[in-house]
């Protein structure tokens, strides 16, 4: 990614691995990941299910469930490393600088409690106010993702509201104590289209106006073409491809995004069958050597059947392969 | 003021819960024979005709009398009868009901507390901890929940000196029922932390800064409270039957403080010689106060897991 001189990184993630030990060995669903994201942009992380974006997702806000475990490489926020501050110090960052998007509206709010108590709740822990400002930033931050008469409406339950409203909370409690940056991990899978329009356009908008970063998870293209500044290709543990959104998605140089975007339907327009990969993602008990992706590679040589692994820099820069397609500069 | 309450009341009238219960004939009149039992309970220093355990207020010569007959040498009526001391019976089933209840309430507390905050450290800490805690419950669940009743009375009588031995009997009883029951809370409690605990809004209060204590109390609790209610009542109703059962067989309620159990230990003495009602009313207390109850938990448990139905 380009680093605009003199401008550092809200996150910056160097060499991140996670690991897994178990039975089998040890697990590697994270290998070796770099990635920065400035103030204001949003960087998507793409891949299959499986491919390690949640996992990276949990790692940067220290939520990983033992016995996975980060083995390796620095993430840090602002320029602080928080990979391995002590538990309370990171209890601390983590909550008031970072903002987390889950999944399902449905669970991401606990039932008993009506929303208001929940946002006052977290503006109290994270911000330096008082019971009725806090009270009126509760209302505020629900006016801000659009619900019709916050004022009314912040003593209902969750179960009062609609999936979408739901997710519109889900982000005003993620934003409410102004982080720097905000994991939306696949925040408009549990909804229907036209409630994903809305809600990516209002992550756009509140990422516009409040310089957040945000790392957007999702395994829908359509998403990612619509949102992200950057995007993040993902492939078994291990980063394929990562360019500004236009180039990787117009112009892809991964054999595996080459793929993938060819199997979009979207980018297969006119077509009558859809092209697909052959194969599944290789389990992460028994990953090929050399290139994960050789088995299922239609230009794959000899080289990617070998160790080492291709990095980024064996693709200049952009993607992790030896015989990327014309590397972008 | 007592407008929001008139409005907390109307929100509830119309509520699910009161919905089911003005429909359910069953739960209405368990929870009115219930509630009359309690009551009557409660209110027993008012409403009995005199204290059967007060000797002042006894007269020898009423003993054996027949229900709702004049005593052949007094000329007094007793709706129940007397026993042979000539206490009135409806008097010592209303005190011994006093015993009863607070035994099995007080017990259940106690399971309850034990169980809850056991199940909670076992399924949201999980590890050896939670290990450990269910080992000890599958354990106990291999001995009958009497047996394990028995053993602590008899171990914790030991440690009583003999003449406090009386006062304490009420609360080893309640601690010996409490430890026989404590597994079910404990089990179901973990099951259901164990499914709240992946929900995302647990993970959204870690990513907030708190504390496991604080996740545990504020955000899971509330949420497993459902089925424990339900395991309350249905273990209210069990109580009562474990204390009259320890009390039948002599080891429970002291007779200073008899408890239905106690009374009708007593009374089966005189069942062969024709006395029938000195066993046989305090024995339809018992039922009655053990059914509604159960009757009550089961409805409980249709309406706040509709899916059972």
């Amino acid at each position: 990614m380009n680093k605009q001189a003199g401008r550092e990184p809200v996150l910056s993630v160097a060499n991140l691995s996670v690991e897994i030990p178990t039975r089998q060995g040890t697990l590697t669903p994270v290998d070796k990941l770099s990635f920065d994201i400035e103030q204001g942009r949003i960087l998507g992380v793409v891949g299959e299910s499986g491919a390690g974006k949640s996992m990276t997702g949990n790692a940067v806000i220290g939520l990983l469930d033992p016995p996975a475990h980060i083995a390796g490489g620095e993430i840090r926020l602002k320029g602080r490393r928080i990979d391995n501050l002590a538990r309370e110090a990171l209890r601390k960052v983590r909550g008031k600088e970072i903002g987390m998007v889950f999944q399902d509206p449905l669970t991401s709010l606990n039932p008993l409690l009506p929303i208001g108590e929940q946002l006052t709740e977290t503006i109290l822990e994270h911000l330096p106010v008082g019971k009725t400002e806090a009270q009126n930033r509760a209302v505020a931050a629900l006016e801000e993702v659009g619900i019709p008469a916050a004022a009314q409406r912040i003593n209902s339950y969750p179960h009062e509201f609609s999936g979408g409203m739901r997710q519109r909370v889900v982000i005003a409690l993620a934003l409410c104590a102004e982080p720097s940056l905000v994991i939306a991990d696949e925040p408009t899978t549990a909804l229907d289209v036209s409630v994903q329009a809305q809600i990516i356009a209002l992550l756009k908008r509140l990422c516009r106006e409040r310089g957040t970063a945000i790392m957007l998870i999702t395994h829908d293209m359509g998403v990612i073409a619509e949102t992200a500044d950057e995007v993040a290709v993902m492939y078994a543990g291990r980063l394929a491809e990562i360019g500004p959104v236009r180039d990787v998605l117009t112009a892809p140089i991964h054999p595996y995004t080459q793929g993938l975007m060819a199997s979009t339907p979207l980018a297969a327009k006119g077509k009558k069958r859809l092209s697909q990969i052959p194969g599944a993602m290789p389990r992460l008990t028994d990953l090929p050597d050399g290139c994960a992706f050789n088995p299922r590679c239609p230009i794959a040589k000899d080289k990617c059947r070998r160790p080492p692994a291709p990095n980024l820099d064996s693709g200049g820069g952009n993607a992790a392969c030896w015989y990327a397609s014309g590397a972008r500069s | 003021m007592a407008n929001a309450l008139g409005e907390t009341f109307s929100r509830a009238w119309k509520s699910d819960f009161m919905w089911s219960f003005r429909r359910t004939p069953v739960a209405i009149i368990s929870f009115i024979v219930a509630l009359t039992l309690i009551l009557g309970a409660v209110l027993a220093p008012m409403i009995a005709p005199h204290n059967p355990f007060d000797p002042a207020t006894l007269n020898l010569m009423n003993g054996f009398s027949v229900p709702m007959e004049p005593n052949q040498f007094t000329g007094e009526t007793f709706w129940l009868g007397t026993d042979d001391q000539g206490r009135d019976v409806f008097s010592t089933i209303l005190f011994g009901m006093r015993v009863s209840l607070f035994v099995g309430f007080a017990a259940v507390a106690f399971a309850m507390t034990l169980g809850v905050t056991l199940g909670l450290i076992a399924g949201y800490v999980g590890g050896w901890i939670g290990a450990l805690i269910m080992r000890i419950a599958d354990v106990q669940l291999t001995f009958p929940g009497i047996l394990v009743a028995m053993l602590i009375f008899g171990i914790a009588k030991g440690f009583t000196p003999i003449d406090q031995r009386d006062e304490m009997a009420i609360w080893v009883l309640i601690i010996a029922i409490g430890l026989s029951e404590w597994v079910q809370f404990a089990r179901v409690v973990r099951g259901a932390t164990m499914v709240e605990k992946n929900k995302e809004y647990v993970q959204a209060a870690r990513l907030n800064g708190r504390s496991s204590a604080g996740i545990m109390l504020r955000h899971i609790l509330p949420n497993v409270l459902g089925p424990v209610l339900v395991i309350a009542t249905i273990s209210l109703a069990l109580a009562i039957i474990a204390e009259a059962t320890l009390s039948f067989l002599g080891v429970g309620a002291p007779p200073t403080q008899p408890s239905l159990g106690t009374l009708i230990r007593i009374g089966q003495g005189f069942l062969f010689s024709g006395e029938w009602w000195i066993i046989l009313f305090p024995s339809i207390t018992l039922l009655a106060l053990a059914l509604s109850v159960n009757l009550l938990g089961d409805w409980l448990r249709d309406v706040l897991n509709p899916r059972l139905r």
